[in-house]
């Protein structure tokens, strides 16, 4: 049984001598928002990262790979040319989209509910200075860091197959990151709705998979029905399906300047509600 | 660190109930108490992670949770659950909690080895922490938290789930935190656990503190030096409850037995009523048992 007394401890104390921090006199309120908290977060993403790059790189780079294959050829075979692009031109610049939308909605979706519900990753990451809009906004930086490096594979590869690179294509991995943030907030955001992984289903049935149809990157959607061209508009991925192709074919400066800012409203209102949701979740 | 007024409620169900709580620098608190009790919503309430419905917290002088974020810079924190990232080594995992807690980087490397050091985990540095066994990762979770060398340490239920060879593994390296004057809040549901390592308990039940103090005197406080278990009939331990109890003395159904707190003042009346008892040194849980009725394990 313990009979040491708190004096005892206080002895202990001085000998070990003061806190640098107190030594250092009061310091600072943080900021309300602080990227040495947002660069804490990716230094964990980057640490694991380096443990898992070849699967994950696998999967980005061949997934859009086999996409481009079968349709590209599968399908390309059988249509000439879209809008005045051959389909491989086409599909290939479509794909680039889809791709930037599965590297960061999916990771985003069913990684972080692991890590919160499962791994209680958060729940540790909380108790060091970091609060949750800087891990929301360090995950989602993370994904889409990597949505808009790998999502040029598929442009690499169409040009393999014929598509002609572009100065202009520079903008490619930019239009992938801004899509990829968004997009990466929208899967922390819903993976915070669900209350169990089984619906997880509703949301890629539901959401994604309509998302990454609606939006031009197969097929054009000029002879869909009004409402279809509605939707698209609402579509962020439409914008960012129009941004790459403009970026391959030709720069529209006006419309293009519009789609990236339907693009950052996106951002800006999945930013709120991903940071609202999880602090729902991790905070009661 | 002080607590005062502090309300948690869920619903209809209270979980803490106007705690008061204040932790000296350099002592370690044991805050100890059944399942339930409150104590680690107490505990995640002191880093913003769950919010009081009523009452102020303040933290190393940080009002929580308005300024929580200076506390948590300064403060170690280790969780009941393990959250160890299993893909990463050992080396990695505290070198990402250096980076969470911002340790400069000139003093990364430092305190990473501290840390291997101090989870006696330097010869397995580059292994990945699934191939650990459970003591190491619990070591390597505490001192995962102590990265930065915080001040104020939290523990919630460290050695739970743990068997007993690694729970006093770990008591090692608690006790050592205690020796180097870190300010330790612990919980715990383990009697001999708080007994060994606090300096103080505070006994929690029902969202309440229901008492304080150097664990030794709480126990001749409330429990005297001995305990005696006297077997008796289930027909007759009411009656002899009422007895003991007219006369002062405070009783425990331990099974079939009738446990006497502070027996060593029974007198010779009751003893020839009792009949001969087993005599055994009195524990906190004597003490909790008598303040509260319930039983902590």
């Amino acid at each position: 049984m313990s009979t040491s007394t708190s004096s005892d401890q206080a002895g202990t104390e001085t000998e070990r001598g003061p806190d640098p921090a107190d030594r250092a006199g009061p310091t600072p309120p943080p900021r309300w928002f602080e990227l040495a908290a947002v660069r804490a977060v990716l230094t964990r993403e980057w640490a694991l990262y380096r443990r898992t790059w070849a699967p994950n790189t696998f999967a980005a780079v061949v997934e859009p790979v086999i996409f481009l294959l079968a349709f590209g050829f599968g399908l390309g075979s059988l249509v000439g040319a879209i809008g005045g692009y051959s389909y491989i031109e086409f599909i290939g610049t479509g794909i680039v989209a889809m791709s930037v939308l599965f590297i960061s909605s999916f990771p985003a979706l069913i990684e972080t509910y692991v890590r919160r519900v499962y791994r209680h990753t958060y729940d540790g990451m909380l108790a060091t200075p970091v609060d949750i809009r800087e891990l929301v906004t360090g995950e989602a930086t993370w994904l889409a860091t990597k949505a808009g490096v790998y999502g040029c594979s598929p442009l690499l590869v169409a040009m393999l197959f014929g598509l002609s690179p572009t100065p202009t294509m520079v903008f490619v991995p930019f239009i992938g990151f801004v899509t990829g943030f968004g997009f990466a907030l929208m899967g922390i955001w819903m993976s915070a709705v669900i209350p169990t992984d089984k619906m997880m289903d509703y949301v890629i049935s539901g959401v994604i998979t309509p998302v990454f149809l609606i939006a031009g990157t197969f097929f054009p959607l000029d002879d869909f029905p009004s409402w279809v061209q509605v939707l698209a508009q609402v579509n962020p991925l439409y914008h960012t399906v129009e941004l790459v192709r403009h970026a391959a074919f030709g720069i529209q400066p006006i419309t293009d300047l519009l789609h990236l800012g339907a693009l950052l409203v996106f951002v800006v209102l999945m930013w709120g509600l991903a940071v609202f949701q999880m602090r729902r979740r991790l905070v009661d | 660190m002080s607590l005062r007024g502090i309300v948690k409620r869920y619903g209809a169900l209270t979980a803490v109930d106007g705690v008061d709580l204040d932790v000296e620098p350099g002592i370690v608190l044991g805050l100890l108490g059944p399942n339930g009790a409150g104590k680690s919503t107490t505990m995640r309430m002191l880093t913003a992670q769950s919010r009081a419905d009523a009452g102020t917290i303040h933290v190393l002088g940080h009002p929580v949770p308005a300024r929580s974020k200076q506390a948590r810079a300064r403060m170690g924190v280790v969780q009941q659950h393990d959250n160890l990232d299993e893909e990463l080594t050992v080396r990695e995992n505290l070198a990402v909690f250096a980076h969470l807690y911002r340790v400069p980087r000139r003093d990364r490397a430092a305190a990473v080895a501290r840390g291997l050091e101090l989870a006696r985990l330097t010869d397995r540095r580059d292994t990945r922490v699934g191939k650990l066994s459970g003591g190491m990762r619990r070591r390597l979770l505490i001192a995962r938290g102590l990265v930065h060398e915080p001040r104020l340490v939290l523990l919630d239920e460290p050695t739970v789930g743990l068997d007993p060879q690694i729970r006093q593994e770990l008591w090692l390296l608690i006790t050592r935190l205690r020796s180097e004057g870190v300010t330790v809040l612990m919980s715990t549901h383990y009697i001999e656990e708080a007994e060994r390592l606090s300096d103080e308990v505070a006994l929690m039940a029902r969202g309440r503190v229901v008492e304080r103090g150097v664990p030794g005197e709480l126990i001749a406080r409330h429990a005297g030096s001995t305990v005696e278990e006297f077997p008796q009939p289930p027909a007759q331990i009411q009656e002899l409850e009422h007895l003991l109890h007219g006369q002062g003395f405070t009783t425990r159904r331990t099974g079939a037995d009738l446990s006497v707190m502070s027996a060593e003042h029974l007198p010779d009346s009751l003893r020839d009523r009792l009949g001969r008892g087993k005599p055994r040194a009195s524990t906190l849980e004597d003490v909790f048992v008598t303040l509260t009725g319930e039983r902590i394990e």
